[in-house]
């Protein structure tokens, strides 16, 4: 898992069947000071994040979990939204 | 998952039995503004993408073959899941 930002949303009207209704979102993945880290991804949303919040995210065959019943394919997908900057916290201030 | 412009399409008459129905693309992986990032890769398609298409690629095999195969278990890493209309807020 790790933190990242969202950058917008992605509209695709054709879509595999299995996303469809899905909300689709870029984000920038982040380091542990809140700084970009690796190149931008396309993920599924599965707790209603919104562009220019803090998220964390989950890779693997293990993103399409939250979506338990409905096999959506997916290899990245946004799981949590973090309350705020102030409450990622590093001890000695540095990751 | 990645965004992508698809290049075009690779034949190959040989193939693993199961995706001998399926169309195997050549995609170029690109940023949110458009430009190319890194090597370009195969992708199977599941959505009917056309050359020149900005698409989402998911690269793990479960999701891809099921997305484009019906089922688990195809000997695939990537598969093309949609066709990118426009990206909205991007800052």
């Amino acid at each position: 898992m790790q933190l990242a930002r969202v950058k917008g949303n992605v509209v695709a009207t054709i879509k595999n069947s299995a996303l469809q209704g899905r909300k689709l979102m870029v984000i920038q993945p982040l380091d542990g000071n809140l700084k970009a880290s690796g190149k931008p991804l396309v993920a599924v949303d599965s707790v209603g994040a919104g562009a220019g919040e803090l998220v964390f995210w989950c890779r693997g065959k293990e993103a399409s979990f939250p979506f338990e019943g409905s096999e959506v394919p997916t290899d990245c997908t946004i799981i949590g939204i973090v309350d705020s900057e102030a409450h990622v916290k590093v001890i000695g201030g540095k990751a | 998952m990645i965004l992508a412009r698809v290049l075009g399409n690779v034949v190959a008459t040989q193939k693993n039995a199961r995706y001998s129905e399926a169309r195997i693309m050549l995609v170029q992986p690109v940023n949110p503004d458009g430009t190319p990032r890194g090597a370009s890769v195969l992708a199977l398609d599941s959505v009917d993408a056309g050359e020149g298409d900005l698409v989402i690629v998911v690269q793990e095999g479960w999701s891809a073959s099921t997305a484009s195969t019906g089922e688990a278990g195809a000997a695939i890493d990537s598969a093309i899941v949609g066709v990118v209309d426009f990206i909205e807020n991007h800052s």
